[in-house]
């Protein structure tokens, strides 16, 4: 069955949406991860204008994160004044990346510009993911291996204007978790993505948040940035499909559901090593499309439209 | 539907004023809606010729039909390797290109019509493409050619050669598949009459090809109250994300 998605003006198989929201769906709940660096590229795979394909996954980012930010803030696992910090630097990140991907649109760059942020991120956080899951493999077998120390004092705790962050027990600058929030914005904006695959790890090795309260506000920030980069993208480009939206989210929560249900089977290393395969094998499809020759030379994009 | 549509073509027939030869057209539907599962159409255009004269016996009559979507400016994109990665490095504007073009005939179209008759009406594809002039006329046309290669692969640009099927010389029909990706507006289909290469009359009549009501309503409402349109997304997102969650929950427990 086709669905005539009114945004992007075209058509496209009902089941393959239900299927692209759904298996990530099934990864997002099995790993704990949001999925849109999953749903964006699938999209563009399966002919969705990567205008469009952004501005909907990152709608399709508050859906999914939304129950979680619920939770954990009733459990209280929310550190509110370092996930507003983070906010405001992400509302700052939004706008600047927004600007710049509008810029890259009228140039005629756009598709290139979001192709090369994923096989760039895709690429570095498939590697570390890999190397960091093949090392707790390796550790798991041999226990006595030294283990990294998890929190050090570096340059970070160094600068300035510096605030205490009671609910994670820190005192820095604000300026770090402002710069990491920025990121996060601009990422959100161009890619399309929630951004949590780099603020958790920001969050932990470079703040030196405590794991407690890393993944809700981390989801608080994620939810609010994606909010409002939707907002901006239908301000702006008019480029969120409602349509799409729907069966990519409906897909996606029947998904996680599923996914969280296998996670618990699975073992936390062996998932961690899938998952790092699954993100650089999406990175290597999207590299192969930029360095093979093209059959294609040549493209078409009238002004106004996607 | 045979005898309705002759039964059309002869009542049309009797109100028509005099000439030669001239056409008289009708279409299967001149309204296409864009629905939800909208995954392409068939329009049938059908009609007569009407004559005074008695038919010329030194010639043969052919017919040519097009129907052509809403023209709009396109920019063509080459691209090219830049440090090992293929990159859009030149363009070329097309002030207007029909966003849909299809051309059928009674024979192939180089046999029946002669390149004047082309240029005055426009009917081959490379002509109803009006081209932006560039510096190098010969690279410009690399890049119109592309246009209609490209097109041509999405059926948006379609060379239907010899699918008129002409009756003893009066009745004629000829079916065109709308595809999936066709864009709304106005779409007219043109019928020319032609002997000897030259075009004798034309016949015009219009497809309304519109998006059904809820998909028109949720574009209008993205281009004229993005503001609400982007609430209406949210308000989405959060009913489905943390609806979907909470019932699996009641489910659960």
């Amino acid at each position: 069955m086709q669905i005539y998605l009114p945004i992007a003006e075209t058509s496209v198989n009902a089941f393959t949406l239900l299927g692209v929201g759904g298996g990530v769906g099934v990864l997002s709940g099995m790993f704990g991860v949001g999925g849109g660096f999953l749903i964006t590229p699938l999209l563009f795979f399966i002919g969705v204008p990567p205008a469009v394909a952004v501005a909907t996954g990152v709608n399709q980012v508050v859906a999914s994160s939304i129950s979680g930010v619920l939770a954990h803030l009733k459990r209280k696992t929310v550190d509110l004044r370092m996930g507003t910090v983070l906010l405001i630097g992400g509302l700052l990140g939004s706008i600047i990346g927004i600007w710049f991907f509008n810029l890259m649109q009228r140039l005629g760059q756009l598709d290139l510009i979001v192709q090369l942020s994923y096989v760039l991120f895709l690429g570095i956080i498939g590697a570390l993911m890999l190397q960091e899951s093949l090392r707790a493999l390796r550790r798991s077998k041999n226990p006595h291996a030294p283990r990294r120390k998890l929190h050090t004092h570096n340059w970070v705790h160094n600068l300035p204007w510096k605030m205490k962050f009671r609910a994670s027990g820190l005192y820095i600058s604000v300026f770090p978790p402002l710069l990491v929030g920025v990121g996060v914005g601009i990422l959100a904006a161009i890619m399309g993505v929630g951004g949590g695959f780099i603020l958790v790890p920001a969050m932990i090795y470079l703040l030196g948040m405590p794991t407690k309260v890393v993944i809700g506000t981390s989801l608080f920030q994620v939810t609010f940035v994606a909010a409002f980069t939707t907002m901006m993208h239908a301000l702006t480009n008019h480029s969120v499909d409602v349509m799409l939206a729907v069966f990519l989210i409906l897909g996606g929560v029947i998904g996680a559901q599923i996914g969280t249900r296998i996670g618990l089977r699975l073992k936390a290393e062996q998932l961690r090593i899938l998952l790092a395969l699954l993100v650089l094998a999406v990175c290597g499809k999207i590299a192969l499309d930029l360095l093979l020759t093209p059959s294609e030379v040549y493209s078409i994009t009238i002004p106004g439209r996607f | 539907m045979r005898g309705v549509m002759i039964f059309v073509v002869v009542s049309l027939l009797a109100v028509l004023p005099a000439r030669a030869e001239e056409v008289i057209v009708g279409l299967s539907q001149n309204r296409v809606s864009l629905t939800v599962n909208y995954e392409g159409s068939e329009i049938l255009i059908f009609g007569a010729v009407r004559r005074e004269a008695p038919l010329p016996d030194d010639s043969d009559l052919d017919i040519i039909v097009t129907i052509e979507g809403p023209p709009m400016p396109a920019v063509i994109w080459r691209k090219a390797r830049r440090l090992g990665i293929w990159v859009n490095t030149e363009s070329q504007e097309v002030r207007a290109a029909p966003s849909f073009y299809a051309v059928a005939g009674t024979a192939p179209l180089s046999d029946i019509l002669s390149a004047e008759a082309d240029l005055t009406h426009r009917i081959s594809t490379r002509l109803a493409i009006f081209e932006a002039r560039g510096p190098d006329p010969r690279d410009a046309a690399a890049f119109t050619e592309a246009l209609i290669r490209i097109r041509q692969g999405e059926q948006l640009y379609q060379e239907l050669d010899s699918t008129v099927a002409l009756q003893r010389d009066t009745l004629f029909n000829t079916r065109v598949t709308l595809p999936k990706n066709i864009v709304e507006g106005t779409y007219t289909a043109r019928i020319f009459l032609l002997r000897d290469g030259e075009v004798l009359n034309e016949g015009e009549t219009f497809i309304d090809v519109q998006k059904a009501v809820l998909e028109r309503w949720l574009y209008n409402m993205a281009y004229d109250r993005p503001a609400l349109y982007g609430l209406m997304a949210l308000a989405l997102a959060v009913f489905f994300g943390w609806g979907a969650s909470a019932l699996f929950r009641f489910v659960r427990s």
